[in-house]
């Protein structure tokens, strides 16, 4: 395969992994959601040991994420990380209290209290989410760095990347996942659980979020299709401004402006037959349509000559599929590699199909002898 | 770019501590996995129900070590890129792809089926719940293979070679990547110390709970197991560790000299095995480095080189040369290194202006003295020389605990043999005390590796101080005491949990 190719390949697995994560965010959605839906303690348990047999999946497939950059896009592992340095490490810190907090809870002698771990829970759901969707913006809106002739880079502002969050586009970014893995999360409790009480409170929960998701998302949509974007000229890899860079982009490749309506009409036909029919089968719809319309979004970032994360100091310096991957080599052998995926794929699915055979009771979990 | 010492300095403060903190949980992880399903598998053959319940009280510790294992290890993977972003770039494509199949190999495997071992008592077949408990044995042992691969290939980098347009290391052979001496080396000797650390743990909880006289039953059954386990696992460990140091020999004399306190290098080089460094020694000069030392005679020769007459080059004879031997000084390798720099400098200059001719010329020089390259970023010869008391004590640290822990394994498994563990007071006083031991091997086992590398990221390529991310110092040192407190909070409560549910023990008083 030629080295364009293989570039394309790998920026649509990191698509793919990022997207699988937005989905499987529904976790930390619930954890926001601890208190609104659960009156008494066990309903809190119950919805915790919901959350409890899937967070580390989510945790994993966000250090997927940054390995999959690390191996294919070094450079913007460089990048990025070493430059907008405290939004990353703050990141970071709001997944290192996360995992902890699931097994101390409960336990006796913990010495913080229960009440402290979940407001660990909290943090992680909502500053954690808000702060990877700023950091997802900027992949639209741009960082302050520079890139020296041996690929070396440095941050222009001493706010390390803090400054994205003067920007309203990320900062709508960061609620629009926010809201979205509340929504998500109401959706996988309805599927996950057999607890009338609670499933009670969850539709209005659905409705709220649906709403605010529903405003924030047209309005990044619209943002990402109608301003401008960069683009880099494939010989020379100049780089350039271009209006609508990415509506001409999806209108350069209908198919996968179809898989984007596609997507977004799974997810609203998932909270549709959420609210409508009381269906418990929604959060398949809405996850396929999470997952494709993100794959599509991050992918359109790096197909078409585009800039994927522009330099709001130096033009020049902005990262493409193209300037900024590993070598020809590498992505072959990493490519080869990736014909594990549908293997890890297989056994995931299997395991989880065989774990939520039957819906999760408050019974179950007082019986069983090792819960959260 | 050449970066403030400080930076540096705070970037491998940093470093070092969260490394040490996951550290901490890791070796645990590996090998108590391992002892839980053999502990399951014991009672899937018998279907005797007391051995389900000793295999679920172990795994409960397992989790409580587990979750604070993945909170260390995620600021792991990110930290090459946020503490090291010149590295991510200058060595990342080769670097890159361990971590990444290491997620995708192992880091999926084990929280998946780790649902299962912990949830799935009930929803699952007894097979598949030993299956699934064998495969997060097996994965977190392939995570650490990956990983230490990644290691072992900073120690000895192979595999690759550096061009000079995209001024990165590039990969060309991802098996010598992958079947590295010194990363398979690292690995074997690296999961054997988790067994045996995990065996500690074991065999002295359960000694608690033999002075406590209560669990006797319980605790029996777990030192048989464990004993068994860690006596196997500490012979091989032994073994891999006399390979690891021919490893060292063979790729990094310098890290091998500060180990061992060496300065005059000898034919027919004794180990010392138990010494106190002269403080005021100096490179170069004529003071013994020992106040006082037991030493082995001919003993380096052999385990570093594996010949009695081999000659062990010295710091001195490594700063200075020694033509006798064929070694080059650090200052020679230096201006070689100087001139590769600027050969590339100009490389690049011609380019820009497509000069080709002498574009070509100045490539050709860099070629020439490219292997050079790293020391040309010294600043002095003594700069090539690491830490010599950190290095040599943590060496002879874990040395001698390597072999009291076989002695101790030797005798908790005689005695519960003998069913006669439960009387024997002082083996139990042993046992509980040695665990703490344990984790000083481990970590100071770490300590030799890596400050004995110093002051390179990569040996003889990149050092440390071209390696950091380009932000201020200030940035890293409120990291650094952030991660200093939040990992020690949880580490507090971590072992008040692991504490309390010692004491509440395995039938759940
Ligand atoms: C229970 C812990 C433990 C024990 C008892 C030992 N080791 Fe070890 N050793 C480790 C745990 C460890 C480690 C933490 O796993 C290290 C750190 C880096 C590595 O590869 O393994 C290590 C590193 C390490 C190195 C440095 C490798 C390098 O720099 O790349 C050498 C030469 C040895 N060991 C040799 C030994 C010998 C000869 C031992 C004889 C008893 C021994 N170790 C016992
Ligand atoms: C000697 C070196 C290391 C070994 C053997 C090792 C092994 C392991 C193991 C067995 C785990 C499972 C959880 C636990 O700790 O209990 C783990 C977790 C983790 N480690 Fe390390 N680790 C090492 C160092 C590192 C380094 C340098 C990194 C950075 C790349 C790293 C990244 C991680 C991450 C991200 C996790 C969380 C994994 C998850 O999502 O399941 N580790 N490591
Ligand atoms: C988990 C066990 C490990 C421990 C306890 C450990 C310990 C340390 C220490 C003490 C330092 C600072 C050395 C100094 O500045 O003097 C260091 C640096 C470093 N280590 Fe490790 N290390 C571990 C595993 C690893 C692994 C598995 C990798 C790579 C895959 C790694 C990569 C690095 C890097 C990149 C640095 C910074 C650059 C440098 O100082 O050389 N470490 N580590």
């Amino acid at each position: 395969m030629d080295l364009l190719t293989l570039q394309e390949y790998w920026w649509f697995l990191v698509s793919v992994i990022g997207a699988l994560f937005v989905f499987m965010t529904f976790v930390q959605g619930g954890q926001t959601l601890l208190y609104r839906l659960g009156r008494t303690e066990d309903e809190r348990d119950l919805l915790i040991n919901s959350l409890g047999r899937k967070w580390e999946l989510t945790f994993t497939m966000l250090v997927m994420f940054g390995g999959a950059l690390f191996a294919a896009f070094p450079l913007f592992y460089a990048v990025s990380f070493g430059g907008a340095y405290y939004v990353w490490m703050a990141i970071l810190f709001c997944f290192i209290i996360q995992a902890v907090a699931y097994e101390y809870r409960k336990k006796p002698d913990n010495l913080y209290g229960e009440k402290f771990y979940e407001i660990l829970l909290y943090i992680n759901g909502s500053l954690g989410i808000f702060l990877i969707g700023v950091a997802l913006g900027t992949l639209f809106s741009g960082g302050n760095f520079v890139v020296n002739s041996s690929h070396l880079s440095h941050w222009t502002m001493q706010s390390y990347g803090l400054e994205a969050l003067l920007n309203p586009f990320n900062v709508a970014f960061g609620l629009m996942l926010v809201f979205l893995s509340r929504m998500q999360a109401g959706l996988y409790f309805l599927n996950s659980l057999d607890a009338p009480a609670i499933v009670q409170r969850i539709k209005k929960v659905v409705t709220i979020n649906f709403i605010m998701f529903l405003v924030l998302f047209l309005f990044v949509l619209g943002m990402i299709l109608f301003s401008q974007g960069l683009v880099y000229n494939p010989t020379t890899g100049v780089v350039s401004v271009k209006s609508m860079k990415f509506l001409h982009s999806f209108l350069d490749m209908p198919i996968l402006l179809v898989l984007l309506v596609v997507g977004v009409v799974s997810l609203l036909w998932g909270v549709f037959i959420a609210l409508v029919k009381n269906s418990d089968k929604a959060i398949w719809f809405t996850g396929f349509g999470v997952i494709l319309t993100v794959t599509i979004v991050m992918l359109i970032l790096g197909l078409d000559n585009s800039v994927y994360y522009p330099s709001l100091a130096d033009m020049q310096s902005s990262l493409t599929i193209a300037n900024s991957s590993g070598s020809h080599y590498t992505l072959s052998v990493m490519a080869v590699v990736s014909l594990l995926v549908p293997v890890v794929a297989g056994y995931i699915f299997f395991v989880w199909r065989s774990m939520d055979k039957t819906k999760l009771t408050i019974d179950e979990i007082k019986s069983d002898s090792h819960h959260y | 770019m050449e970066h403030t010492a400080l930076l540096v300095d705070w970037s491998r403060a940093q470093f070092a501590l969260t490394a040490l903190y996951h550290w901490l949980f890791v070796p645990l992880t590996l090998g108590l996995t391992f002892i839980v399903a053999i502990m399951e598998t014991i009672y899937v053959k018998t279907s005797d129900e007391k051995w389900k319940t000793i295999t679920k009280y172990w795994m409960g510790l397992l989790a409580i070590n587990f979750a604070i294992g993945l909170a260390t290890g995620i600021i792991m993977e990110f930290e090459f890129g946020t503490n090291w972003s010149n590295y991510s770039w200058i060595v990342g494509d080769i670097f890159g792809a361990p971590l990444a199949i290491e997620g995708l190999m192992a880091f999926f495997m084990e929280s998946t089926f780790f649902a299962v071992m912990f949830f799935g008592w009930n929803k699952v077949s007894k097979k598949m719940h030993l299956t699934s408990t064998w495969l997060v044995a097996i994965g977190s042992n392939l995570s650490a293979l990956w990983i230490l691969l990644a290691n072992g290939w900073m120690q000895h980098p192979v595999g690759m070679h550096f061009n000079p347009d995209t001024a990165r290391n590039e990969m060309q052979n991802f098996s010598e990547v992958v079947f590295n001496p010194n990363g398979v080396s690292k690995f074997l000797h690296t999961i054997s110390s988790g067994y045996v650390l995990a065996s500690l743990f074991v065999i002295g909880i359960s000694a608690w709970y033999l002075l406590k006289k209560r669990d006797t039953e319980f605790a029996r059954r777990s030192i048989i197991v464990a004993s068994s386990f860690g006596l196997l696992a500490s012979i091989y460990l032994i073994t891999t560790g006399d390979e690891a140091a021919h490893q060292v020999a063979l790729t990094q004399p310098m890290k091998l000299a500060a180990m061992e306190g060496l300065y005059k290098g000898e034919q027919r080089a004794g180990i010392v095995a138990v010494g106190l460094l002269n403080s005021s020694k100096q490179i170069g000069d004529d003071l013994d480095p020992f106040l006082a030392k037991i030493e082995i005679p001919d003993a380096l020769s052999i385990l570093g080189y594996h010949r009695l007459n081999a000659f062990v080059p010295g710091i001195d004879d490594l700063i200075s040369g020694n033509k006798k031997h064929n070694i080059i000084s650090i200052s020679q390798k230096m201006q070689m290194g100087k001139i590769a720099v600027e050969a590339l400098g100009a490389y690049k200059i011609y380019k820009k202006e497509h000069d080709m001719l002498h574009a070509q010329e100045a490539l050709k020089t860099f070629e020439a003295h490219e292997k050079y390259m790293g020391y040309g970023y010294l600043k002095k010869p003594s700069d090539a020389v690491p830490s010599v008391a950190l290095t040599f004590y943590s060496f002879h640290t874990m040395v001698g605990l390597g072999f009291w822990f076989l002695v101790l394994f030797i005798i908790t498994l005689y005695y519960s043999m003998m069913n006669q563990m439960h009387n024997k007071r002082w083996i139990q006083y042993l046992a509980l005390f040695t665990i703490p031991f344990g984790y000083v091997a481990q970590e100071t086992g770490w300590i030799t590796a890596e400050v004995g590398r110093q002051p390179w990221a990569i040996q003889d390529l990149l050092p440390v101080g071209m390696a950091t991310s380009n932000v201020a110092p200030t940035s890293v040192m409120i990291t650094f005491w952030l991660f200093a407190i939040l990992f020690t909070g949880l580490l507090i409560a971590e072992v008040k949990i692991m504490l309390k549910q010692i004491k509440v023990g395995p039938e759940g008083h």
